[in-house]
């Protein structure tokens, strides 16, 4: 039970003892090669009473600027993007969960504008690095908490294709059985808690998941118990104060959770800079005593070597990790958005950045696949999205008796009819008769 | 008890906490500063342009998705709205006429303009700011992007970044920090993106750094205090709060109630709150259980607040003009669904000093049978079914009730005593709801005129679904007003007196 005992502060701070890279300009603060990462964790262990370095001073503007404006050199995206050398059956996995992504949302797009979606649909192109980063790396039974963008969570950890299209279209076979929309990916089987529509909502709720694992394995005894619980949120979600009391909370607590930040510079139209008073969001891990990663989050493989440890780290007990990806969506921030404050010339810079590209050109320049088995793979994924398509299609509508159903788990909580029975007993009422 | 005498304080303009709320105190107060409120009689009779305008929009019908321009509406988001799996309209032919008749001028003899409710709110907005330099906006994307729903478009041009805040996404904080600024003498008006997100509520901290503060003013030097609430004080850089939806607005209701609702009283009439939060609120299309609640029975609950809900483009832009020149914090509840319908507007509406009175319903359509009570979009569902019933002979009396708390209920009960029945229409949860407090008035108050049971028509009690057949089961439809009026009736009303 030592979570609950920590009163005191830790003795070692683990700290993002980001070291300025010798020779660089210091306005650099977005670029971190990954040989600097381990080096990164290992701090914390070794210096136990090393104090918080000073951050590189950045040029804060108050207009909104381009994030490239702010980073001092070009992104070279001709450099080798990993050490890490995986092994052809990951790439091929990682490669597979990304397409599927992309396709799924490309879809999502059309299906809006045929009507056959409705309401609010964000989508997820350009960082699907980051959901197949972690979300590859962890088990089932490992926790995954996002935001109304979660089409591609729900896929990355395992929900089927089929499922998530014909929650979209609102249609009864959905994974939610179509109560929930595109905002709302609930899955118990998959672990996914959510989809969550206000922002900032699904943190508290992720600490929480994180929170019953630890119980789990403290005060039910259950030492097998060492699950993991991974939250996304945006750069927007970084200014509220649910954000602020949960990383407290989870370093408090060393409870076994991720905090992932989807940094795509832009919360509706509000851009980052604009919103954050510092805009450097991986400095606020520090503060409550945890350690604060930035990572290049449009290359799969510099998010999956970050993720590999913040995951280890959290199920070996050692706490919380807060980790930022820079990365872009390409579309607006929903298909109702008509996307005007964003540079043309930033969303052009990032596009050359798309992090599907990027690992296709990795995996052939380091002979980990061809050309052929790469288009086997998005075939394949194209039949897996036109299969779900006329999956949803064929699917009934919730019929009227499904209105009433699961609005508690002991539906009694609808009370006592004025027959003196309990209303969920009368038939009628089951039927979805009842009228107010 | 309502005194309408000045107030003996030091402090001028300030309303002693004796004197409670009423709106007859409200519009005396407006009246004492501004132009007297206009009050709005019941439509002008029909013109004989009326057939020639039916025949004309019998075959024309008007587009339902023109003017809905909203950012987070989604193209055929109004098309799916009244159809069903097939995308016919419901209800065959008859349901085909409806949409024409209530998209016609409402009885005026010269239609003149017309005005969405978009365009009311923004020229509201931008006419009080004009008026009064101590009003400013808060609010999630009211700037650059102009307003989430376009609401505060060319705002953040005419006014600059000062008087127009694009804030972060911190609905708890910026609200209280809006309530802190009124504390001392601004006017804020506050946006939720939806009503929804007014709801959050995470950063007391900053809110009791901000009472701290505003009572170490208050219990400082007298003479600054005085300086405080004087009206004409040149106004200062202060903040302002607004989310953009009123889902939003559990998120910040900390702040709306705690800091607020209960400060006047709570300081005696030191310290008052002439704060707006406005946003959309109760159910748009599509868009599940966190975006869809009704919040107007939350906040009409709470005394302290005033609690506005608008209709059409007129109800908007004297509502909102009231509100920001009221000096008490006011809910501006408005629907999403109705930003991009158009109403006619007379001249008198359209004039800077138009306002309307805070605390009065207004009868949409007179009707001698039964009452029916509804407030935003329900008003709308409520004359279809009007339409409905006279066909069938029987006359019904739409109330638009505009304002929650206070709710008028000199006006209902009146109605109740010359009908004899009663339906409550409100897309909310039923229980504990708007219907019930309307129920409630009518039964203590005009028991014995009663002929019928009083009805209550509500939204489904369970969280909004998503799936759109679901969802148009989950909130009123006009069958649903229909039925409930016959029930009343007893079906049994004599047809000949009709008409």
């Amino acid at each position: 039970m030592s979570a609950f005992m920590a009163v005191k502060t830790l003795p070692s701070h683990p700290v993002a003892a980001r070291s300025t890279p010798a020779g660089k300009p210091s306005s650099s603060p977005f670029l971190a090669p990954p040989s600097r990462l381990r080096r990164l964790f290992q701090q914390q262990q070794d210096r136990p009473s090393s104090s918080i370095s000073s951050s590189p001073s950045l040029p804060r503007r108050i207009q909104a600027v381009s994030a490239a404006d702010v980073l001092g050199s070009k992104i070279d995206s001709n450099s080798s993007p990993s050490n890490v050398v995986i092994s052809r059956e990951e790439g091929m996995e990682l490669y597979e969960d990304m397409v599927l992504g992309r396709a799924f949302e490309d879809m999502c797009a059309q299906m809006y504008y045929r009507g056959k979606m409705f309401g609010f649909v964000h989508l997820y192109n350009g960082q699907e690095a980051v959901s197949t980063g972690f979300i590859k790396l962890l088990k089932r039974e490992d926790a995954v908490v996002s935001t109304y963008r979660d089409h591609v969570h729900a896929l990355s950890k395992g929900v089927p294709a089929r499922a998530v299209m014909a929650e979209l279209f609102g249609k009864t076979t959905g994974c939610c059985r179509g109560q929930g929309g595109s905002m709302h990916m609930f899955s118990a089987e998959h672990n996914v808690l959510g989809g969550f529509a206000f922002i900032g909502e699904g943190i508290p709720v992720a600490t929480g998941a994180a929170f019953s694992s630890r119980y789990r394995r403290e005060v039910l005894k259950d030492a097998s118990c060492d699950h993991v619980t991974v939250a996304f949120f945006g750069d927007g979600t970084c200014n509220n104060g649910q954000f602020f009391e949960c990383l407290n909370m989870a370093a408090l607590w060393k409870l076994p959770i991720v905090f992932v930040v989807e940094n795509n510079l832009w919360a509706i139209g509000m851009s980052h800079l604009r919103a954050t008073s510092d805009p450097e969001i991986w400095k606020k891990g520090p503060a409550f005593g945890m350690p604060g990663v930035h990572v290049d989050g449009m290359d799969v493989l510099k998010v999956r070597e970050v993720a590999q440890e913040a995951i280890a780290r959290a199920r070996r007990g050692e706490g919380p990790t807060l980790v930022e990806c820079e990365t872009y969506r390409f579309r607006g921030h929903s298909l109702a958005d008509p996307d005007e404050l964003r540079n043309p010339d930033e969303k052009a810079r990032y596009a050359a950045r798309d992090p599907i590209m990027a690992l296709k050109k990795y995996m052939l320049e380091n002979n980990l696949a061809t050309e052929s088995e790469l288009k086997a793979i998005e075939k394949k994924i194209d039949d897996v999205i036109e299969d779900a398509v006329e999956f949803g299609d064929a699917s009934p509508l919730p019929p009227r008796s499904q209105l009433l159903e699961n609005v508690f788990a002991d539906p009694k909580g609808f009370g006592i009819g004025p027959d003196g029975k309990y209303r969920c007993e009368d038939p009628g009422f089951t039927q979805g008769t009842a009228e107010v | 008890m309502t005194n309408g005498a000045k107030p003996t304080s030091i402090f001028p303009g300030q309303r002693s906490a004796a004197q409670g709320y009423s709106s007859g105190t409200a519009s005396i107060v407006i009246g004492l500063r501004r132009a007297p409120p206009n009050q709005r009689s019941s439509s002008l009779p029909p013109s004989p342009a009326f057939p020639f305008l039916f025949l004309f929009f019998f075959f024309w019908r008007p587009r339902p998705g023109k003017d809905v321009g909203t950012r987070e509406a989604g193209v055929g988001q109004l098309a799916s709205v009244g159809k069903d799996e097939k995308g016919n309209m419901l209800g065959g032919p008859l349901r085909r006429i409806l949409p024409e008749i209530s998209r016609l001028p409402k009885g005026y003899s010269t239609v003149g303009k017309e005005m969405t409710v978009r365009e009311a709110l923004n020229s509201a907005l931008d006419e009080e700011m004009s008026a009064d330099p101590k009003v400013f906006l808060m609010g999630e994307e009211v700037g650059e992007y102009q307003g989430a729903y376009k609401i505060t478009k060319g705002l953040l041009e005419k006014y600059g970044p000062e008087r127009v805040l694009d804030t972060p996404i911190t609905e708890a904080g910026f609200t209280g920090i809006g309530v802190g600024a009124a504390y001392y003498g601004l006017h804020p008006v506050v946006e939720f993106m939806t009503f929804n997100f007014s709801m959050q509520n995470e950063s007391r901290v900053i809110g009791t750094l901000i009472l701290f503060s505003a009572a170490a003013s208050v219990l400082g030097a007298t003479v600054s205090v005085g300086c405080l609430f004087d009206e004409f004080k040149p106004a200062k850089l202060g903040k302002g709060a607004g989310s953009m939806e009123f889902d939003l607005g559990i998120v910040a209701i900390d702040h709306i109630i705690n800091s607020a609702a209960k400060m006047n009283y709570m300081s005696a009439g030191n310290i008052s709150v002439p704060i707006v939060f406005r946003g959309p609120n109760g159910a748009a299309a599509g868009v599940s259980s966190q975006h869809s609640q009704c919040y107007a029975a939350w906040y009409a609950h709470v005394p302290g607040l005033k609690v506005l809900s608008p209709y059409s483009s007129e109800d908007a832009r004297g509502l909102l003009k009231a509100a920001i020149r009221d000096p008490d914090p006011v809910v501006f509840l408005e629907n999403e669904i109705l930003y991009g319908q158009s109403f006619p507007v007379s001249d008198e509406v359209l004039d800077s000093s138009f306002c309307l009175p805070i605390g009065k319903a207004k009868i949409e359509r007179e009707g001698k049978d039964v009452t029916i009570t509804a407030f935003s979009k329900m008003v709308d569902y409520a004359l279809q079914a009007a339409e409905v019933l006279s066909k069938e002979g029987i006359s019904a009396e739409v109330i638009n009730l505009r304002s929650l708390r206070p709710l008028d209920r000199r006006t209902i009960n009146a109605s109740v005593r010359k009908t004899n029945r009663l339906v409550s229409v409100e897309e909310g949860f039923p229980q504990h709801g708007v219907g019930a407090e309307i129920c409630t008035s009518v039964i203590e108050e005009s028991f014995e005129y009663l002929d019928a049971p009083v009805e209550r028509i509500a939204g489904a009690d369970v969280p909004m679904p998503y799936a759109a057949n679901l969802e148009r089961l989950a909130v009123p439809q006009v069958d649903n007003i229909v039925n409930a009026v016959k029930r009343a009736c007893y079906r049994s009303v004599p047809m000949a007196a009709a008409a």
